[in-house]
């Protein structure tokens, strides 16, 4: 599926206007569609009468709410910041030879399950904090890295000799034509690891990080619907407005110009 | 002012892209690269800007070596248009005509207004296309824009490759005409590389054509078309090059002057006596104010007491002296004139052509360049 999900951000930069509108008009379906499912879910959890026992659970949840944000936000700041240079260094010239094997690697790496790396993590690093912020780092830059390295290779080859032929150097040609024109595939990776990221941090439960896992899980283990859901919904409007949120920056960041979404 | 000369044993397996090439370009004229397909003419023009290293040889602008400067300022200092236009798609209209001013440190306002001139230059309102994106403009005008955006720093020297090569016919010609203009009061020192014959021909004070990478012939348009150097350059230029030729002519440089003037009313018999004294089928009338105002051809005017006015055949068509000599033939294959009046801005007689002064004025021309 997330292969699916990589093609599909980077097809926008050649593909079609109609494409790009279609893209836009599905994602305020979906936000639409999932905050229906949302709000019938929170009617059931009321007509069944477990809306007042969910609710007890608001002290819990404020406190796993911080925690959680910040176990995602950080795991995601640092992932965003470590995996675009890799991405563009991998881009370089002189990397041309050794890249894609490299990213062979690391897409090879993405098919140990979540699990096993957090368990290595906190073999590695203990328990808590770090080993999850950790785990979730790692499960979070390939599709950075992924995105930046083909952004970076799809700029056109004449952009580049037009810009070293106007007199820019190298820095130049990076920081005013490469980058600016890979920012929507860039973008699309970003919010493709985003969203495993945040679905991904329930489980640093299990590591002792906390966040909404604790809810979720103990709530499975003792058998308490109220106590999961307590968990489970604010987990999904998280990942809902995390990838809504990424989606206006996207819209409104990347220039018209090379932004097929507008 | 340029004097290059450059052997191109390209990339280890040694594929000789440009060998040996040597050429003078003076100052403010363009010179045309011409050849098939990778015979060399984007290599040559990419080693003058040093995007590509000369395997040997030397380039020199205004006397100056240009492996002795620093590339960045010297490309800088070069204008140029690629292939493939390459205007910077998540740039505006505006932004991409200021690269170069904003790499060479403009004031903001500066460069902007030089954007803002320049896009009244080529006839793109301002306001309309300022903060327009690449992809919101048509073929033509993205070429423009890309023509433009080498000028805005206004460099001394020009490379333009195939600037004009993805538009249709019709806005070619009108952009070259507008770049012609342009040209005319900058004055720039240009490599253009082409492969259409007929662009060439328009555009080039000089043509430079290629074979494989080698310079086969340098020379004015004119000499080209006159003396091909050898069998590949006669074959290239193709066997209607004579026609080609016409394009080069300007009316007033062919037509015949030593006729006798035949006014309205002049009698019949007078313009019978000047049309004998020519020896041409027809001559132009004119009225009071020195405009053709009809013809009179040799069976109409034979013994009749008339005065010229009587006699005269409308004139289906004049051609301006500054066309080109193109231009003319085409009217008179198209009116059936043999005789065609040629008229300044006024209107006024100028001149007249004929077959005879078309043939005599391009066999000149061959002979003294
Ligand atoms: N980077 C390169 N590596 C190897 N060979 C090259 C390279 N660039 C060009 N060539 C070769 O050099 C020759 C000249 O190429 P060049 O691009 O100068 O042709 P051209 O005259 O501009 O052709 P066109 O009219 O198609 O643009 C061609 O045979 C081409 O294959
Ligand atoms: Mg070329």
């Amino acid at each position: 599926m997330m292969h699916a999900d990589a093609e599909r951000v980077t097809v926008p930069q050649v593909g079609s206007a109609n494409f790009a509108s279609a893209r836009a008009r599905l994602d305020g379906i979906g936000f639409l569609f999932l905050l229906v499912f949302l709000l019938a879910l929170l009617s059931w959890a009321w007509s069944s009468g477990m809306l007042p026992e969910i609710l007890s659970y608001r002290e819990d949840i404020i406190y796993l709410f911080r925690q959680h944000i910040e176990l995602v936000v950080s795991a995601a700041v640092l992932a965003t910041f470590t995996a675009i240079p890799i991405g563009a260094v991998l881009s370089r010239p002189a990397f041309r030879g050794s890249s894609e094997l490299i990213l062979q690697i690391f897409n090879l790496s993405m098919t140990i399950p979540t699990l096993a790396i957090l368990a290595l993590s906190m073999s590695v690093l203990g328990i808590g904090f770090a080993p999850a912020v950790f785990g979730l780092w790692a499960m979070t830059i390939l599709p950075i890295i992924r995105n930046t390295y083909t952004g970076l290779r799809a700029v056109s080859p004449h952009l580049i000799e037009a810009a070293r032929g106007m007199g820019m150097t190298p820095a130049q040609v990076f920081w005013r034509v490469e980058l600016p024109n890979a920012l929507f595939v860039i973008f699309g990776g970003i919010r493709i690891a985003f969203s495993i990221c945040v679905g991904t941090a329930p489980l640093a439960f299990l590591i002792g990080a906390g966040g909404f896992g604790e809810l979720i899980f103990t709530g499975i283990a003792l058998n308490e619907t109220p106590m999961v859901l307590a968990g489970a919904i604010p987990t999904a409007l998280i990942a809902v407005i995390t990838d809504f949120l990424i989606g206006r920056v996207q819209y409104h960041l990347v220039p018209r110009g090379i932004n097929p979404l507008r | 002012m340029e004097h290059l000369t450059k052997i191109f044993g390209s990339r280890e397996r040694g594929i000789v892209a440009v060998d040996d090439v040597s050429f003078e370009l003076p100052k403010g004229e363009i010179c045309v690269l011409l050849g098939p397909s990778g015979c060399g003419k984007t290599t040559t023009m990419k080693m003058i800007n040093r995007l590509i290293q000369p395997t040997s040889g030397t380039v020199f602008i205004d006397g100056e070596d240009t492996s002795a400067v620093d590339p960045i300022r010297l490309r800088r200092s070069i204008g140029y248009v690629i292939q493939q236009i390459g205007l910077f798609p998540n740039k505006t209209v505006a932004e991409n005509i200021c690269v170069v001013p904003d790499l060479l440190g403009w004031d903001r306002r500066k460069a902007r207004s030089r954007a803002v001139e320049l896009l009244e230059l080529v006839g793109m309102p301002p306001a309309t296309f300022m903060d327009r994106y690449p992809k919101e403009l048509s073929g033509g005008q993205q070429q423009r824009v890309g023509v433009i955006r080498a000028l805005a720093a206004d460099p001394p020297v020009m490379l333009m490759d195939e600037p004009f090569g993805a538009i249709d016919p019709i806005n070619r010609e009108i952009i070259q005409d507008e770049f012609l203009r342009m040209q005319g009061a900058l004055k720039k020192t240009i490599i253009f590389v082409s492969h259409d014959l007929n662009e060439a021909v328009k555009m080039a004070n000089r043509i430079a054509i290629f074979r494989n990478g080698r310079l086969e012939q340098f020379a004015t348009p004119a000499e080209l078309l006159a003396r091909p150097a050898n069998d590949f350059v006669a074959n290239f230029l193709g066997s209607d090059r004579a026609l080609k030729r016409l394009a080069l002519v300007s009316v007033a440089e062919a037509m015949l002057t030593d006729f006798e003037i035949i006014h309205e009313d002049d009698p019949a018999a007078r313009a019978e006596a000047a049309l004998r004294a020519s020896g041409l089928l027809a001559l132009p009338m004119v009225d009071a104010e020195g405009r053709p105002s009809g013809m009179l051809a040799q069976g109409d005017v034979a013994q009749t007491q008339a005065t010229a006015a009587e006699c005269s055949r409308p004139v289906h068509a004049t051609v301006q002296i500054s066309a080109d000599l193109r231009n003319a033939v085409a009217l008179m294959f198209a009116q059936d004139m043999p005789v065609l009046p040629c008229v300044d801005q006024e209107g006024r007689l100028k001149g007249i052509l004929t077959w005879r002064s078309i043939v005599r004025s391009l066999s000149v021309r061959g002979a003294d360049s």
